[in-house]
C-alpha cells in the first residue's frame, strides 16, 4: 500500500450529479452532492423519500451507471481510485468483496429458493473462488457467531423464510461483513422490523464495525437511529446537501432550517404533542452549513 | 369522555384447528370510551391487528362479545354497524382503488351507506376533501397522482364520510416521512373534537403513542399486558415488556435519553 492510499478516505464524493432522461423530459435528482467518509467512520446519509439518498448508494455500488436513461457526472472515488476510471470487471470484483450492502427488508433480499448455506458459500467464493462448500460453512458459522447466532447448523440449512425477521437481518449483517469489506453501505437496514429487534441488530452491527473497522455509509430517514449509529451526518434536502457534522454537533445545535423542521417533527417520547409543521419550505434552498470537526 | 363507547368481553381468537392452531388473542377485556384515543401497541404477532379485525366485523371473536353502545354485535355485521366503525389503512395505496378517481371512491361511501340525499353528494366530497386540508378539484384526480400524505388525507376524509363513531388507525402514518406524519396527526387530533370522534390507534411507535393517545394497551403475544394511561405507561411503566418497548425506541434529544435510563435503573411500578 503506497503512502497516499493510506491516507486517502475510503469513499470520496464530489460533486455528484444525476438526472433521468424520460419521455416527460429530463428529471434532475441529485444537485452536486460532496461526501466523504474515512477508513472505519460511519457517516449517515439522512432524507426523506425522494431525496436522493438510496440514489447515491447506488451509484457507489456502480448499479446505476448501467441504466441508460440516467445521466451521471461527478466523481466517485473509493480508497483513491477513481471508479469511473476502472475497468468494469474490476469494479464488479469489488461489489460483495471491498464494498458490501445490507437492505432494508432482510427477507425479501435473501433468495428465497436457496438455503443459508448455499448463499453463505456464494457470499465467501466471491473472495476466494475455490472455496469448498464445507470451508464456507465453517466460516460462515464463526461469522454468524459474531452476530450471536450459535447454532450455526440450524441457520445454515434453513431456507430465509423459515427464520426470523431478526434472524434473517443477522444473517445479512454477517455475510455482508463475510469478506471483510472496507466500505459497508446499509441502506435503512431494519426498517421492516420491530422495535426492539431493531434496537439488537443496530446494536450488534455498530460493534461489528467497530471491532473490524469498517467504513459504513448509512443511509436513514429515521433521526433517532441515526444519533444512535453514526459519528458524522450528511442531511440530504431535494437532492442537496444541506447540513454536515459530528453527530453530537448537529443533533444539539442544528443550524439549517430543513434540518431544524425535521427535528422539530420527530414525535418526543418525553411528550410535548406533535408540532405544527407548516406547508412551506423558506428557507430550505439556504446554502450548506458545515459544523466544524471537534477537535480531539 | 366517560362513557364506554365500546367495549371487548373477554375475546379470545384462534385460527386453524389441532397442532396448527394458533392463538391470536387470548381473553382480552378493553373500553373504549366516547372521545377517547385509544393506543394499541406490541410488536408482530402481538395480537392488535386481529383486535383491530375483530372490532371492525372482518371476522368475529371465537368467545367473547364486542359491544357498542352497550348493543352487542352480531357476527354478521349490518350495514348500519358497519357505517359506524371505519377503518384507516397504513398503506393508502391500496386502500385506494387506482381505477377510480378520488371522488369516486368518496362518492361511493356515500352511495353505500346513503348519506344525504343523492343530488347533494357531489358538494359533499369536495366539503369533506377541504375539510382534511386538501383542495376540492382533488375529486377528479387518481390515487396515482397523489403524494402517501395526500392520499392519507382522502383515506381519513372517505371514513369520515361515513359519520361514523370510531376510526380504526391501523398504523395510519408509519408509511409517511416525518414532516407528512406530523401533518397527519395534527390533522387526526384536530379532528377528534370537532367530530365526535373516538381513535383506537394501532401502532408500535411509541414516540407517537405519547403524543397523540389517552390512554395505551400493551399487547404482548395475544395478551393485554398492560393498561394505563399515557403519562403513566411512559413516566412508570409496569410491565417488563412495556419498558423494553419504551426503552428501544431511537430518540434525537438527551431528555429522552435520560427517560430511557431512569427507567432502565428504576424498579418496576404496579398499577
Amino acid at each position: 500500500m503506497t503512502p497516499s492510499s493510506l491516507k486517502a478516505p475510503t469513499l470520496a464524493i464530489a460533486d455528484l450529479t444525476l438526472g433521468f432522461r424520460s419521455w416527460r423530459g429530463y428529471a434532475q435528482v441529485l444537485h452536486g452532492i460532496s461526501l466523504d467518509i474515512k477508513p472505519g467512520e460511519r457517516v449517515a446519509l439522512v432524507g426523506e423519500s425522494g431525496s436522493g439518498k438510496s440514489v447515491t448508494a447506488r451509484i457507489v455500488l456502480g448499479l446505476l451507471q448501467q441504466l441508460k436513461t440516467a445521466r451521471i457526472s461527478g466523481r466517485v472515488e473509493f480508497e483513491g481510485h477513481d471508479l469511473e476510471a476502472i475497468h468494469p470487471a474490476e469494479r464488479h470484483r469489488l461489489r460483495g468483496t471491498a464494498m458490501s450492502m445490507i437492505f432494508q427488508d432482510p427477507t425479501s433480499s435473501l433468495n428465497p429458493v436457496f438455503t443459508i448455506g448455499v448463499q453463505f458459500h456464494e457470499v465467501l467464493k466471491r473472495a476466494d473462488a475455490n472455496l469448498t462448500y464445507e470451508a464456507a460453512a465453517d466460516r460462515a458459522a464463526a461469522i454468524l457467531a459474531e452476530v450471536s447466532i450459535p447454532d450455526a447448523d440450524r441457520v445454515l440449512s434453513a431456507y430465509p423464510f423459515q427464520l426470523s425477521g431478526g434472524m434473517n437481518q443477522r444473517v445479512m449483517i454477517a455475510m455482508a461483513l463475510a469478506n471483510e469489506p472496507k466500505l459497508l453501505i446499509a441502506d435503512e437496514p431494519g426498517t421492516a422490523l420491530d422495535v426492539t429487534v431493531q434496537a439488537q441488530t443496530l446494536h450488534l452491527m455498530r460493534q461489528l464495525v467497530e471491532d473490524h473497522g469498517t467504513a459504513v455509509l448509512f443511509i436513514s430517514h429515521n433521526l433517532g437511529v441515526v444519533r444512535e449509529f453514526a459519528d458524522r451526518v450528511y442531511v440530504i434536502y431535494k437532492g442537496r446537501i444541506v447540513e454536515t457534522g459530528p453527530t453530537e454537533a448537529i443533533f444539539a445545535d442544528p443550524r439549517h432550517p430543513y434540518t431544524r423542521v425535521l427535528m422539530e417533527a420527530v414525535p418526543r417520547i418525553t411528550g410535548g404533542g406533535i408540532p405544527e409543521i407548516e406547508e412551506d419550505a423558506a428557507g430550505f434552498g439556504d446554502p450548506l452549513v458545515v459544523h466544524e470537526e471537534a477537535v480531539r | 369522555m366517560n362513557a364506554s363507547l365500546l367495549s371487548l368481553e373477554n375475546v379470545t381468537k384462534r385460527f386453524g384447528a389441532g397442532a396448527q392452531q394458533v392463538l391470536a388473542v387470548d381473553r382480552v377485556s378493553l373500553e373504549l370510551m366516547a372521545g377517547e384515543c385509544l393506543a394499541i401497541v406490541g410488536e408482530s404477532g402481538s395480537g392488535k391487528s386481529t383486535i383491530a379485525n375483530m372490532v371492525l366485523g372482518i371476522y368475529p371473536p371465537s368467545e367473547g362479545i364486542i359491544r357498542f353502545h352497550g348493543e352487542e354485535l352480531p357476527a354478521r355485521r349490518q350495514l348500519r354497524h358497519r357505517q359506524l366503525i371505519q377503518l384507516v389503512q397504513q398503506n393508502p395505496l391500496s386502500a385506494l382503488n387506482p381505477r377510480r378517481s378520488i371522488g369516486a371512491s368518496m362518492r361511493l361511501a356515500l352511495d353505500v351507506h346513503r348519506i344525504g340525499p343523492a343530488s347533494s353528494r357531489r358538494a359533499r366530497v369536495s366539503e369533506l376533501l377541504e375539510e382534511v386540508g386538501l383542495p376540492a378539484d382533488f375529486a377528479d384526480r387518481m390515487p396515482a397522482s397523489l403524494s402517501g400524505g395526500q392520499r392519507q388525507r382522502v383515506a381519513i376524509a372517505r371514513a369520515l364520510a361515513c359519520q361514523s363513531r370510531v376510526l380504526v388507525l391501523d398504523e395510519p402514518t408509519s408509511a409517511l416521512d416525518v414532516l407528512v406524519q406530523a401533518r397527519v396527526l395534527r390533522l387526526l387530533g384536530e379532528l377528534r373534537p370537532k367530530r365526535d370522534l373516538s381513535y383506537i390507534f394501532i401502532t408500535h411507535d411509541l414516540s407517537v403513542v405519547r403524543n397523540i393517545a389517552d390512554r395505551v394497551a400493551v399487547f404482548e403475544k395475544g395478551r393485554l399486558v398492560e393498561l394505563a394511561d399515557t403519562a403513566t405507561i411512559f413516566d412508570h411503566p409496569g410491565h417488563p415488556y412495556t419498558r423494553s418497548l419504551i426503552s428501544a425506541v431511537p430518540v434525537i434529544t438527551d431528555d429522552e435519553l435520560s427517560l430511557r435510563g431512569r427507567l432502565a435503573r428504576e424498579p418496576e411500578h404496579e398499577h
